[in-house]
């Protein structure tokens, strides 16, 4: 079987279509699970630096690119076109896309045209036909077959190795698909600038919750991840609450996250925000209620006040 | 006029219990509620029609005669009329996201709505597919995750939440879109809208009334509990916690 890997440039007009998302190499790691040979699509208006960099991951054979003025932003209307124009060129029996919003956007419109159900955000592979995912924010894990002839997938990252992103050698092959799309258009991206580690992907995340208070106290939260080159991410609650934007946010409606070390700060661990972080292979929690649900989930606890803690840890890591 | 899905998971916060057949989840007599994003999506709605952008909101659910409640919560909220697509109770489990677009492909066939305002994601099945499911079967355009709408002239400027901040977009109506938490703080239905919504209609119909082939692609195998995370011990201070996160290789020592 082979499969397409549909993937989306990191930073798409920050670095003009050119890096590869992380979460591609873990949805390739999914993909070559299912044996067969793999290839890959980037789409986009400007892409093609994308498509070389999506051509050295191991394991991946060949790479489609789409490249036209009428993929700007990687619209859904229009990439489905392109997408449908390879899948009836090729007959791919899996495809593949990163568990995130692209990947969520764009898969379920193709399944519609194929009439086909997609699965999303699964976290194993059982079989070519069978896989496993989590419902009620991950309080119970599903294993689901699909019977149509292909299988359109989502892949939730933290739960696949990331395959190396250097030492393959793929064919890259240019694809000009008949685009109409007069229905919707992109405008531009509010992007979050930073220098930290991304989200999803990071080694060590550092949450904050409504226990910050605002968004000014999250500055000590920036300080220690960049002491520890850490990412920053959120409770919903402090997202809704304004004090940081909506991307930093871990749970079941936001990133989902399983970094080597999480440190939630002032998150009283409701079962939302721990579905989003409850695979990090350790989690440390601040908070100064000793009753606080988080507790119950973290490897390292302490019952503090966390703006007496964080300046302090932030000071003994200084000391170093 | 526009269309909203009601549906009607598990009430957030309540435990979630696997059931002895490892075939599902344990549902009976267990409160349900509307979908939190299914919220959003009723009051941008109704929003919408208080800004004179449409003239009437259709409340619909897919499921048991109990979805009804949801309707009636919708209509209290300010939607006109309901349609319920009434399933048999004990086989709401199966109706899977590509049956729910089929439904509402033929309701927009039947009522020609001009925006269709659905929840992101389903809190029971966290798919986040019915939305783009629907567009894909109309071929109409989707305005996902969208935490901000902007109406003008037969068009609607979307904010949409992405990976990495937000994103704007723009459609040509009729449009679907799928509400994320940001995009309002939904209405409590006060008192005498939930009375007033008691004789707001409520059309009942069967998918096979629509044509509908509701039966499930993906079958459910097995759904078991997730492995248990033990807690690990306090520790008194910052300075033990810094030790301790030092002999992991952490923190450089």
């Amino acid at each position: 079987s082979s499969g397409i890997n549909a993937e989306w440039p990191l930073r798409p007009g920050e670095h003009d279509g050119a890096n590869v998302n992380p979460a591609t190499l873990n949805t390739v790691t999914a993909a070559t699970k299912l044996g067969g040979s793999v290839h890959a699509i980037v789409a986009g208006d400007s892409c093609v630096e994308a498509g070389n960099n999506t051509a050295k991951i191991p394991g991946i054979e060949k790479v489609f690119v789409a490249e036209s003025p009428a993929l700007k932003g990687q619209i859904a209307e229009s990439v489905v076109q392109v997408l449908l124009d390879i899948q009836s060129k090729n007959n791919y029996t899996h495809i593949l896309a990163n568990g995130t919003v692209f990947g969520k956007n764009i898969l379920p419109r193709m399944g519609a045209k194929l009439d086909v159900a997609p699965i999303s955000d699964i976290i194993g592979v059982e079989s070519d036909s069978t896989f496993v995912r989590t419902i009620y924010a991950g309080n119970a894990i599903q294993t689901v077959e699909s019977s149509d002839p292909v299988k359109l997938i989502t892949v939730r990252g933290t739960a696949f190795e990331a395959s190396p992103a250097d030492g393959g050698s793929a064919a890259t092959e240019n694809v000009s698909s008949d685009i109409n799309n007069d229905k919707s258009e992109y405008i531009e991206a509010k992007l979050s600038k930073s220098d930290r580690p991304e989200l999803a992907s990071a080694n060590i995340v550092i949450s904050g919750g409504r226990g910050l208070k605002n968004g000014e106290n999250f500055e000590m939260l920036y300080e220690l991840a960049d002491k520890m080159g850490a990412a920053v991410g959120a409770s919903r609650a402090a997202v809704d609450a304004g004090y940081v934007p909506s991307d930093l946010q871990v749970g079941q409606t936001g990133k989902m996250v399983a970094p080597d070390l999480y440190i939630a700060v002032g998150i009283s661990g409701a079962i939302q925000h721990l579905a989003g972080m409850k695979d990090s292979k350790t989690i440390v929690a601040i908070n100064k209620d000793a009753e606080a649900p988080i507790f119950q989930v973290s490897d390292i606890g302490l019952v503090d006040d966390l703006f007496k803690a964080v300046p302090e840890m932030i000071a003994g890591i200084e000391q170093q | 006029s526009s269309g909203i899905n009601a549906e009607w998971p598990l009430r957030p916060g309540v435990k979630v219990r696997v059931r002895p057949d490892q075939l599902g989840v344990v549902t009976d007599g267990v409160k349900h509620s509307m979908n939190p994003f299914d919220e959003n999506a009723v009051e941008e709605a109704v929003r919408m029609k208080q800004k004179k952008i449409v003239k009437e909101i259709i409340a619909v659910s897919c499921g048991p005669t109990q979805s009804q409640e949801t309707i009636r919560t919708a209509l209290a909220m300010g939607a006109d009329r309901g349609i319920h697509v009434e399933v048999p109770k004990g086989t709401e489990a199966d109706l899977q996201p590509l049956a729910v677009a089929k439904i509402f492909a033929k309701l927009i066939e039947k009522e020609q709505p001009d925006v269709v305002i659905l929840g992101k994601q389903a809190i029971d099945d966290d798919a986040n597919q019915t939305t783009q499911l629907l567009a894909g079967l109309v071929d109409w355009p989707q305005g996902t995750m969208a935490s901000a709408l902007e109406h003008s002239d037969g068009q609607l400027k979307i904010t949409r939440e992405i990976d990495g901040g937000l994103e704007d977009i723009k459609v040509k109506l009729p449009a679907i879109i799928s509400a994320d938490l940001r995009l309002n703080e939904p209405r409590y239905a006060t008192l005498p809208n939930i009375m007033k919504a008691k004789k707001k209609k409520i059309e009942k119909l069967s998918p096979g009334d629509l044509g509908v082939d509701i039966a499930p692609r993906l079958t459910v195998k097995k759904v078991v509990d997730p492995p248990v995370r033990q807690a690990g011990d306090k520790v008194p201070d910052v300075a033990t916690l810094l030790d301790k996160l030092k002999e992991k290789g952490h923190i450089k020592a």
